[in-house]
């Protein structure tokens, strides 16, 4: 079980023949994953680790089943990546490429939703299901990948690819392990916000409980703590807000363009008052989080 | 990216948005010409990129006055408004028109909607204050960015805010415009705090600020140009200090990897630290241990040993930092071995014994094995992933408040 | 100097084997070889030996003609 992959999920990868790109396809192969194709304009023809590359991606969903596609595209070339998988029918997008503007991150995830179709990012890593799927670039070489995501009880979602896999590492460590880890993107607008993926956690058999990690701007946690009111979910979900030295520096910069403190909603210190008063556990350090979501299971059991 | 609102203005009037009649003025002789220009009472506006948002026409940033005179006197005092490091950048001296009755527009992203968010309320000010004390009179309506924008959207909201006849398309004219221009412009924000209408029917844009999302300025190069911005031109809340400016540099200079944004703070914890999410939280976590940060820093992206060595050069090199902690949270393509290379080359090429200087390299990931060889050789202190985030902070502050 | 990595080029190896010296310098990601004083030989960048990523592109001609040494190892 696990969440939106699986096991014989089948997906390709755009801009395969990228620097990033030959990394990661190695890495995933090596883990296990299922990479059916990769595309780059241009150099059809070619081989990637024994992946064919294409010059488009209907020459592949024309011959085969295609579950998804990673987008590690230059950003250029991003939104036209997206409207390609989308059209060509592809129903999950992992969107790694960084630097979309929001004018264009919000049309083409417009254009998904017409279609059916969900985007995971853009300025992700990707999702994982440990020993069963890595679908993106979630952990790096497969064998330290290995080491931090161990199959195990708690959905994982993160604003910070990195922080994905410090977090699982922890959950690992404690013996906890992750049922599946969902770096989400820290952009502004991204394609799944924790709430709209709670329901894929709710429903998923192997999950027990919730663990996210969240940073300065952006209403996504105001938003999940409106659907932790509204929905009596049966997963108690634990929280980490990081950045909280920047509640006094509004408008201040530091790394991904979301973690501006634009609006009210935007400051760690009015994410944690809502999600606490939502019944979310918020660590208060980051080492705190494996402990508190045994202490929300315990006291479920 | 912050315009500032005498730019803010020149955008609402190319596309067709009233805003008062007045131009900038860079000192107080060129404030007096422009209040003669124009004749009666006038308003002085500093013009200034931090706190042009809190809030419509602040008393302690805009002055009304009546004549040439006093609009001089006026000037030379907004000009000495500290605005994050800078002095504002003049002044806007404008026309001031009687309003019968006023309005505020807003537009930003939703990232719940994940959809442009229009907000109008039949009051001036700042929406965000007006939603809180009178949510009952604001408008919202999220539009597409998908497909052009359709007028009746604009008359939706229009008529949202209780308004008939010629006073509703006049508004909807002005909602339109903004809309377009926001998403021509690639603003993230784009308010007009106070829409006044005037006698005869005319809105006029009298209060406003906007945001440009940075990532579009490869693509709004004709406008930046225009406005004078650069490249090296961030628009930041404070300018930077020399500390961030060499810090930026060697961002610059060497392509392999990112070490950025270095931020300088008041502390004696000097940070080589990684990466996005990962520096936030040990951010974060020095804090929590008592520690007083010296600087913010991000490595990323597997830099090259040489940026690593600067780094460290730099964060060391800062008055007031004794030592330096190396951490990160667990890595996948920056390398670990790379990183223990350059900052205990650093520290050598400086004068001083790693092992004196670096309180602790809790960098678990890629390569890690080769990295515990490289410290253990140096006798620096080193953390594998068993030791949380936390645990190695406090560590680090234990040893550097001694 | 660099202080973790060292190069050690044979350099009548690398003369003898046609191409090699080129080819060492095409592969290397950190550009630590640059042309010698003929164009069957090497020379070694000593400011870039350290960025060496222990790639061991340059250790595929025969062997012997290039050896890559961890200082930090003994």
């Amino acid at each position: 079980m696990g969440v939106l992959v699986h096991k014989d999920f089948d997906f390709i990868v755009q801009g395969i023949t990228g620097r990033e790109a030959v990394n990661f396809t190695r890495e995933c192969l090596e883990y296990g994953s299922r990479i059916v194709g990769g595309v780059t304009p241009g150099k059809g023809g070619r081989e990637v680790y024994g992946v064919p590359v294409y010059n488009t991606v209907r020459e592949i969903t024309e011959q085969r089943k295609v579950d998804g596609s990673v987008i590690t595209v230059p950003l250029a070339f991003a939104a036209d990546a997206a409207y390609e998988a989308i059209d060509a029918g592809i129903k999950l997008l992992v969107i790694i490429t960084e630097g979309i503007c929001r004018r264009d991150a919000a049309a083409f995830i417009e254009y998904a939703h017409q279609h059916d179709a969900r985007v995971i990012g853009p300025n992700c890593l990707g999702i994982i299901i440990p020993d069963v799927c890595r679908f993106g670039s979630l952990g790096g070489p497969a064998v330290d990948c290995r080491k931090a995501f161990k199959p195990g009880v708690v959905g994982v979602m993160s604003r910070s690819g990195g922080m994905t896999t410090e977090i699982c590492n922890a959950l690992s460590q404690a013996g906890l392990g992750e049922s599946t880890a969902i770096s989400i993107g820290g952009d502004p607008v991204i394609g799944s916000t924790y709430a709209e993926l709670m329901p894929y956690f709710e429903a998923d058999e192997a999950t027990e409980a919730v663990v996210l990690y969240s940073e300065p701007g952006g209403s996504s946690e105001a938003e999940l703590a409106r659907w932790a009111k509204e929905n009596n979910s049966r997963l108690p979900i634990v929280a980490f807000v990081a950045g909280r030295f920047m509640d006094d520096m509004h408008g201040m910069s530091f790394g991904h363009a979301g973690t501006i403190v634009e609006k009210k909603l935007d400051s760690p210190a009015d994410k944690i008052r809502r999600m606490r008063d939502a019944g979310i556990s918020v660590a208060d350090e980051i080492g705190d989080i494996p402990r508190l979501v045994q202490e929300r299971l315990d006291g479920a059991a | 990216m912050r315009f500032y609102e005498f730019e803010t203005k020149t955008i609402l009037a190319r596309r067709g948005i009233p805003v008062p009649e007045g131009s900038r003025a860079a000192n107080a002789g060129e404030a007096a010409s422009a209040a003669q220009e124009l004749g009666g009472a006038v308003v002085v506006k500093a013009q200034l990129l931090v706190s042009s948002k809190a809030g419509a026409s602040r008393s302690d940033e805009s002055q009304a006055v009546d004549s040439p005179e006093q609009a001089a006197t006026a000037t030379e005092e907004l000009l000495k408004i500290d605005d994050g490091g800078r002095g504002p950048r003049g002044v806007l001296v404008e026309k001031v028109h009687a309003a019968t009755a006023e309005y505020s527009l807003s537009i930003s992203y939703d990232g719940t909607a994940k959809q442009p968010l229009l907000l109008a309320a039949d009051v001036a000010g700042n929406i965000e204050d007006i939603a809180d004390a009178h949510p009952d009179r604001v408008v919202s309506r999220h539009f597409s960015a998908l497909v052009p924008f359709s007028d009746y959207v604009a008359k939706e909201v229009a008529a949202g805010l209780g308004l008939n006849g010629s006073e509703l398309n006049r508004m909807a004219g002005v909602i339109a415009r903004l809309a377009r221009l926001f998403l021509d412009y690639d603003l993230t924000q784009a308010d007009i705090q106070t829409l006044a209408r005037l006698e005869d029917g005319s809105l006029l844009a009298v209060d406003c600020f906007s945001d440009m999302e940075v990532e579009a300025k490869y693509r709004q190069k004709e406008l930046l140009a225009e406005f004078g911005v650069g490249e090296e031109d961030t628009r930041s809340v404070r300018e930077p200090t020399a500390f961030e400016l060499a810090g930026k540099k060697i961002d610059d200079d060497d392509p392999r990897g990112i070490i950025g944004p270095v931020v300088e703070f008041g502390g004696n914890v000097g940070l080589v630290i990684g990466a996005g999410g990962g520096s936030l939280t040990l951010t974060d976590a020095v804090r929590k241990a008592g520690g007083d940060p010296a600087n913010y820093a991000a490595i990323g992206g597997n830099p090259s040993v040489a940026k690593a060595v600067a780094l460290t050069k730099l964060v060391l090199g800062k008055p007031g930092v004794d030592k330096i902690a190396v951490m990160s949270n667990v890595v996948s393509n920056t390398r670990a071995d790379l990183v223990a290379r350059g900052v205990i080359k650093g520290v050598i090429e400086m004068g001083f014994e790693p092992a004196d200087k670096i309180t602790i390299f809790r960098v678990p990931g890629a390569w890690e094995a080769d990295a515990v060889k490289i410290l253990n050789k140096y006798g620096v202190e080193y953390c594998d992933r068993s030791v949380s985030i936390s645990e190695a902070a406090k560590r680090a502050v234990d040893k550097i408040n001694g | 100097m660099a202080m973790f990595i060292r190069v050690d080029v044979n350099d009548e190896l690398v003369a003898a084997t046609d191409g090699l010296a080129a080819k060492l310098i095409e592969v290397c990601p950190v550009k630590i070889f640059k042309a010698g004083a003929d164009a069957a030989s090497v020379a070694v960048v000593e400011d870039n030996v350290d960025e060496c990523t222990l790639c061991d592109l340059c250790l595929q001609g025969p062997e012997g003609s290039v050896s890559i040494v961890k200082l930090y190892e003994d």
